[in-house]
């Protein structure tokens, strides 16, 4: 039986193509890994990966994706996997690291790190070196980013366990970062086609709660980075609620500007308008990719400089 | 001398003369044990420092951090110290074990299979004893494993449970 995509109605209005939309949503999402680049170079985890005859594809706009062939060993079940020279990590999920493009040597935030695919990128990205400070305030869920992190050889990772909507960074004895990563818990409605159930505890009340908090972790992080510095904010979700307003919040309440997220994919602007709700123009230089777009799951970007 | 507290992170001493701590042992001493028993060139730590937290494990790390911190997580366990042979993890084992030189046993693809499950295995070595980088060739590299224990003809997987597989 097909999931229902009732609660997905809603946005038909802001949806181009909202059939292709619908159809996308439910197909099965494609398997992927990103290589592990602490570890190996592409070439490596390829030669690795095709020498245990795993068939996979590689994706232009980021070279260091593949994605696995429908039969076949899952992500975490390989010998590439177990030397940690890959890790299973959604297509999409790989673009906020991406569109933050951290420096080697720099201090760097992931504010809701677990499990800990972002917050290694984020790693691989800055050659293991500099400060990732990969925190959540899910204690259940840190013994995953720890031992992911450790997996896959982070050396210059470091884990914390707070709420992020009001974080500290006494306990490094520095006070700014150069960049942040802001991937907030969501409702998370673009992984409808990883989890068919995702909509099932659906409610216009969730939206509205969660995006207190998303709200809250993003002012927070906007206010932790140094002037000039950079913050992503993402959610796997379409709700303009938990998007485009939030983003708009930290605009009006916080020194920060939108900048135009410059990935090589397909996706859409940020909606300045929403059910009677004007937002700042400038959120057009927001991303939704939808999953008839790339053949991914959904996912929003926004990408914030701060001060000056 | 002052007791290990176990629930922060301590940066170790420089060396064993610098030591306020009962029982911790130096960064002098560690990068000396992974050179002596394993040929890993001292320099291959420039760039990292070294913690303990909890009783005799020992923590590597590159970013910046004061000491004492009081956090989850700074970079990775590298070792066990505090008891008679010094331990390994099969995390470090992974990430540095490809400087190592000494004390590498190269397993054929049925035992590396073996290995990575967990199980141990007879095999004969005729190096030292106790604790072994264990490898095997992938795609033309030795590519190290994890840590096993070699006694008597026997290697004993160290592969924790959660980082075993059925390949």
């Amino acid at each position: 039986m097909e999931a229902p995509l009732d609660p997905l109605e809603r946005y038909r209005p802001i949806v181009d193509d909202f059939e292709a939309f619908l159809a996308a949503c439910r197909r099965p999402l494609p398997r992927a890994v990103r290589v592990n680049t602490i570890k190996a170079t592409v070439e490596r985890a390829a030669a690795v990966l095709e020498r245990e005859g795993v068939e996979f594809e590689r994706r232009g706009w980021n070279p260091q994706l593949f994605t696995l062939a429908e039969e076949g060993p899952g992500p975490g079940s390989t010998l590439a996997s177990f030397h940690g020279l890959t890790y299973g990590q959604e297509e999409v999920s790989t673009v906020p690291p991406l569109v933050l493009d951290p420096e080697p040597g720099e201090r760097v935030w992931d504010a809701c790190a677990a499990p800990g695919g972002k917050a290694t990128q984020l790693a691989a990205l800055m050659d293991d070196s500099g400060t990732i400070i990969a925190n959540d305030d899910n204690l259940g869920r840190l013994s995953a980013l720890r031992f992911n992190a450790e997996r896959l050889g982070a050396t210059a990772l470091a884990v914390t366990n707070q709420d992020a909507r009001n974080y500290s960074l006494n306990p490094f004895g520095f006070d700014e970062f150069d960049r942040a990563l802001v991937d907030v818990p969501c409702s998370c409605e673009g992984t409808i086609r990883k989890n068919p159930d995702t909509l099932e505890g659906w409610s216009m009340d969730h939206v509205h709660s969660v995006s207190g908090i998303q709200r809250d972790v993003l002012r927070r992080a906007v206010q932790a980075t140094r002037e000039g510095g950079t913050v992503v904010y993402s959610t796997c979700t379409f709700a303009p609620e938990e998007n485009e307003a939030v983003v708009n919040e930290a605009l009006a309440a916080e020194d920060c500007r939108l900048r135009e997220v410059d990935i090589e994919l397909e996706y859409a602007p940020g909606v300045t308008e929403w059910e009677g709700d004007e937002y700042d123009p400038s959120l057009e230089r927001a991303a939704r990719i939808y999953p008839h777009h790339n053949n991914t799951g959904g996912f929003f970007v926004a990408k914030l400089e701060v001060g000056a | 001398m002052s007791e290990n507290i176990g629930d922060r992170f301590d940066r170790l001493p420089e060396t064993d003369a610098d030591r306020e701590v009962e029982g911790r042992v130096s960064r002098e001493g560690v990068v000396e044990y992974f050179e002596d028993r394993f040929g890993i060139p001292p320099e291959t730590f420039e760039d990292y420092t070294f913690w303990e937290k909890g009783a005799g494990k020992i923590w590597l790390y590159r970013g910046e951090a004061p000491s004492p911190i009081e956090v989850e997580a700074i970079g990775m366990t590298c070792l066990r110290t505090r008891q008679e042979h010094w331990k390994p993890t099969t995390d470090f084992a992974q990430r540095f074990g490809s400087e190592a030189t000494r004390c590498v046993i190269d397993l054929e693809p049925d035992a590396a299979r073996r290995f990575v499950a967990g199980e141990d295995g007879e095999i004969a070595w005729d190096g030292d004893w106790g604790y072994l980088i264990a490898a095997h060739d992938l795609v033309g590299r030795r590519e190290p494993i994890g840590v096993g224990l070699y006694v008597h003809g026997e290697l004993r997987s160290m592969v924790p449970k959660g980082r075993q597989r059925d390949l």
